[in-house]
């Protein structure tokens, strides 16, 4: 008999046993184990702070922080830096929080490692350090420019908006992957037949 | 200390998003959501990670927003959909979801485990494009992003007021049967 889809989902893979000691070192756990963790924490969130976890703010803030150091009255005059503070605030924290937790996450697990290009990248476009941090750059550019503009993103609106049956929350996640969906296929071509590909 | 002390105590709340900011980390870099590839692979429709990990934190995040919204400890707060705020800045995110091969939360979590086009390109780029935004803010706000409004804001309204534990339980069917499409088909 085949086994029930759902039988071994919880266990990490590699043959791990899932005991709370082989988890804390595991490189790598079962996504629904790490979504299903993200889901309480994101509750936790709401309760303790009653605030949807999102990322986009921060650098947000970050920007008009330097923007105060540089040009002041320019930058406290700025309409949208009076309705965001650029404050080192709960909002803020989050992106640093997340630099370390997965930095001891790579750490107890023994994957931390300095990665120039991704390999995923040279398997196409070559090792050249210009041409993938330049586009890596482009890419956060329009990263940080549309989730301010549809007001959150993987996270905020993807994740805490969802939650909340938000259909903003729904229409901006319908977004961010059909645009990734499309420039993904024109950048790195149809994959062959490898995932939903075999079916269609 | 009662709930409404944690929640207007600034130093406690700051202090907070750090300890949320450390978890939420390790379980995206656990969860695979840190790697390139990973997210490339999703947009690519071939390695369904990044779908598995987002509809398992709706899940069970949704159920435990609407316990605490029983309880009357939260209250929704969504925004007023429409397709020029987003769908429209949904697809520029897409783009550059596509070109960096990680989002504002990720790209900081793989700066974590080492990437460093996630530091010199992508985080350098979210504060410049973030800041970019801030110039455009008075247009965008009170042009394009009012156009083409939804009549609803939450699924509940969407489906003429009904209980939104119905919404969530419906939800929840959707979600645990995507789950159980891709197990049977192996992705």
């Amino acid at each position: 008999m085949a086994p029930l889809p759902f039988e071994d989902i919880f266990k990490p893979p590699g043959g791990l046993d899932g005991s709370m000691l082989e988890l804390l070192f595991a490189a790598r756990w079962s996504p629904y184990l790490a979504g299903a963790g993200i889901g309480l924490l994101v509750t936790l969130a709401f309760l303790l702070s009653n605030r949807p976890i999102g990322c986009s703010t921060a650098y947000l803030k970050a920007r008009g922080m330097l923007g105060m150091l540089v040009a002041r009255e320019r930058t406290a005059a700025t309409e949208y830096y009076r309705l965001i503070a650029p404050t080192v605030d709960w909002q803020f924290m989050i992106v640093p929080g997340i630099v370390v937790g997965a930095f001891l996450a790579a750490w107890l697990s023994g994957t931390f490692t300095l990665e120039l290009v991704p390999p995923f990248w040279s398997a196409r476009f070559g090792d050249s350090l210009l041409l993938r941090w330049g586009t890596a750059l482009a890419g956060g550019v329009l990263l940080g420019f549309g989730a301010r503009w549809a007001g959150g993103c993987t996270s905020g609106h993807g994740i805490s908006g969802n939650i909340q049956l938000s259909l903003a929350s729904m229409l901006a996640a319908a977004g961010f992957f059909i645009g990734g969906i499309l420039v993904s296929l024109a950048l790195f071509g149809v994959p062959g037949d490898e995932g939903l590909w075999g079916f269609v | 200390m009662n709930l409404d002390a944690i929640r207007t105590n600034r130093p406690l709340q700051t202090g907070l998003g750090f300890a949320f900011g450390i978890l939420f980390g390790f379980l995206l870099e656990r969860g695979g959501a840190t790697e390139h590839a990973v997210i490339w692979g999703q947009l690519l429709l071939y390695d369904f990670t990044v779908l598995k990990i987002m509809l398992s934190a709706v899940l069970v995040g949704m159920i435990g927003f609407q316990v605490l919204r029983s309880l009357g400890l939260v209250a929704p707060r969504v925004a007023d959909p429409s397709l020029g705020a987003h769908l429209v800045g949904g697809l520029i995110f897409g783009v550059g979801f596509a070109l960096l091969g990680l989002c504002p939360g990720t790209v900081a979590g793989a700066v974590g485990r080492g990437s460093a086009d996630a530091l010199v390109g992508g985080a350098v780029g979210l504060v410049i494009g973030t800041g970019l935004f801030a110039r455009v803010y008075p247009r965008v706000s009170r042009g394009i992003a009012r156009s083409g409004p939804l009549p609803w804001r939450t699924v509940p309204e969407l489906l003429g007021g009904i209980n939104p534990w119905f919404a969530v339980g419906g939800m929840a069917v959707v979600i645990l049967g995507v789950f159980w499409v891709l197990e049977t088909l192996g992705l």
